[in-house]
């Protein structure tokens, strides 16, 4: 059971992900969006799949929800409609794909030489439990540091998008 | 045949490579930013996978600071754009040429 729902949501998430880069019915940056937006839902899917509960809610809450609505936002602040009219650059294309395609191949084949040393019978839990009583004893630091480092982002932003830049 | 780590690993891989395929060839600034996304998301998916076949719990910590840095930079970056697009009216790659404003 566990085996299929893998399979399934693998190829949604590639399949998803492939429309939101190339999606031959719309070159709308809102259909590109949107499409961002199943690919991490089903995603989420695999977090659950791979027992870390949190971070699929998070996954969900945060890119699904709050980066993704941020997105849509300033697509739809931007006129681009102009985006439409271009046309995909055929060299840019095959460069493209080939150069992927290259870094593709290195990672699989290193991936399937490689013995990972992967334990057959998996026990751990990523339940909200588990991870925050890590994240509030051993990586206490870095979680505060982090909040340092919103706190900066907001007070970026906020400076970005005055008026008149100086 | 039973899911193991690799087949995590090999998708993703291929959402990783889909990211960069994106980020090379798309010409609009923001669809590059979704193929970032992209990216930073396959590495979380290898992460949690990873953090799950070797049971510890480090991997999934990492994938948290990774979501909420990527908060921080998503912001971040909309608002260059916006604030980019408001000087020069455009938002493709080839019309930004400079950084000079």
């Amino acid at each position: 059971m566990q085996d299929i729902l893998f399979y399934i949501f693998a190829f949604l998430t590639l399949v998803f992900g492939f429309l939101v880069i190339a999606n031959p019915f719309s070159r709308n940056p809102v259909t590109s969006a949107m499409f961002l937006v199943l690919t991490i839902v089903s995603m989420a899917g695999l977090f659950v799949l791979l027992h870390a509960f949190f971070l699929a809610a998070v996954q969900i809450l945060v890119y699904a929800g709050a980066v993704m609505v941020l997105f849509l936002f300033v697509i739809m602040l931007l006129d681009l409609r102009a985006e439409e009219r271009r046309r995909f650059k055929v060299l840019a294309v095959i460069g493209g794909v080939i150069s992927a395609g290259a870094i593709l191949l290195i990672f699989l084949r290193s991936l399937l030489s490689t013995p990972l040393g992967a334990s057959d019978t998996p026990t751990l839990e990523g339940g909200t439990f588990e991870l925050g009583k890590l994240l509030f004893t051993q990586y206490v630091l870095p979680f505060e540091i982090v909040s340092i480092l919103l706190l900066v982002a907001i007070v970026g932003v906020v400076l970005l998008s005055k008026k008149e830049l100086k | 045949m039973t899911v193991g780590l690799e087949h995590y690993l090999v998708v993703s891989v291929m959402l990783f490579a889909l990211g960069l395929t994106g980020v090379i060839v798309r010409r609009s600034v923001l669809v590059i930013y979704m193929s970032l996304e992209l990216m930073l998301n396959a590495a979380n998916l290898a992460l949690v996978a990873f953090s799950r076949f070797t049971n510890n719990l480090d991997g999934q910590v990492f994938v948290f600071f990774v979501i909420t840095v990527a908060a921080a930079e998503v912001s971040v970056g909309l608002a260059l754009i916006v604030a980019l697009y408001r000087k020069r009216q455009a938002a493709h790659v080839e019309d930004l040429r400079t950084l000079k404003l």
